[in-house]
């Protein structure tokens, strides 16, 4: 699977990683709405971690599109937040 | 993916494939959303250029700063030994807010400079994409039949699309930062001006729209337990008791 860390290029990962990585996700996704920022940040860092230590990085002459695209490394609680309440980190 | 990075993933696709779906020839779309690009580009590189100079300025009045943190916190134990705690809460108010906007900016800074690394590897990034991208359109159609190459060329098009919208993010972002680094800076700036108490029994009476905003900006618990602890140093309400401001200078420079 292709992923995308928003700011940072993509990294191309073992298939057998999507059910890590969505775990995390939804982990993260737990965290924001329980309000817990400490706890979304943990989970969201290794969801980074992960991508960083199986991914390969993908080559500037690959054009190929992401399965899954990560927020950047320094996005806010509130900016994580944002993204289910409609306030996105990208505007339509 | 349904969650965080699922909706990451779907806005941007559907973001790129609005763009793409209109174009006749995605090469000329993306090079025209390129060129558009540069010039935003160029205004978010000012944006952040204009926010250092800020910052150095800054780091110039910063002594200064420093030095007013020092004579608000003399002002305001000298407030609590004359049994005026309104006076010195206010000292100690101003003292909050300048420590927490000069080490609030110091760290924002960092964190814009470091966007501004990534826009320039982004861009970098883009524009190589997009040069593999005109010399694999031109393969493609060499060796494929004209339909199979639509959909090779396209599913690249995306690709680059990809690489566009994320660097769009990147300057996106950057201009909030750099719009709130401008109100940072701006706020240091009418602290700076604002100044030390030139005589803390002036402040008696009137308090002017820059102290009710600093009230507003420091944070309360600190202050209070400052207050506190100073309240006990100094053993103050003790009343008539209490030592004449002269005295107090006289003690803290021992």
């Amino acid at each position: 699977m292709i992923v995308r860390i928003a700011g940072e290029g993509q990294f191309r990962l073992p298939d057998n990683d999507a059910e890590r990585l969505n775990e995390l996700d939804n982990s993260a996704v737990a965290a924001v709405e329980e309000g817990n920022e400490e706890k979304f940040h943990s989970f969201f860092e290794e969801m980074l971690s992960l991508v960083e230590s199986d991914g390969e990085a993908i080559g500037d002459d690959e054009l190929v599109e992401s399965d899954v695209i990560l927020p950047p490394r320094d996005v806010s609680f509130s900016e994580a937040a944002g993204e289910f309440t409609g306030e996105g980190l990208i505007p339509d | 993916m349904p969650g965080l990075a699922g909706r990451m993933s779907t806005t941007i696709k559907a973001k790129i494939s609005k763009m793409l779906d209109r174009a006749e020839d995605p090469a000329e779309t993306l090079d025209y959303g390129y060129r558009k690009q540069q010039e935003h580009l160029q205004q978010v590189k000012k944006g952040i250029a204009d926010v250092v100079t800020a910052k150095k300025r800054i780091q110039m009045q910063s002594k200064k700063l420093e030095e007013q943190v020092v004579k608000l916190d003399t002002q305001a134990r000298q407030a609590v030994s004359q049994n005026r705690e309104d006076l010195a809460r206010m000292a100690l108010e101003r003292k909050t807010a300048i420590q927490a906007e000069l080490q609030g900016l110091d760290t924002q800074v960092t964190q814009l400079e470091q966007q501004q690394e990534q826009l320039i590897e982004n861009e970098k990034r883009l524009r190589a994409k997009l040069e593999a991208f005109r010399t694999k359109k031109e393969v493609i159609k060499a060796q494929y039949s004209a339909a199979e190459a639509q959909v090779m060329i396209s599913e690249a098009a995306s690709g680059v699309g990809e690489e566009m919208a994320d660097l769009g993010l990147a300057m996106q972002r950057a201009e909030e930062k750099t719009e709130d680094m401008k109100a940072r800076a701006n706020a240091v700036g009418e602290l700076e001006s604002a100044g030390v108490f030139e005589d803390i029994t002036q402040l008696e009476g009137g308090s002017s729209d820059i102290d009710r905003e600093l009230a507003q900006l420091s944070q309360g618990t600190q202050v209070d337990e400052e207050l506190a602890k100073m309240k006990a140093e100094l053993g103050a309400g003790s009343g008539a008791d209490a030592p004449a401001l002269e005295e107090g200078e006289k003690e803290e420079a021992q």
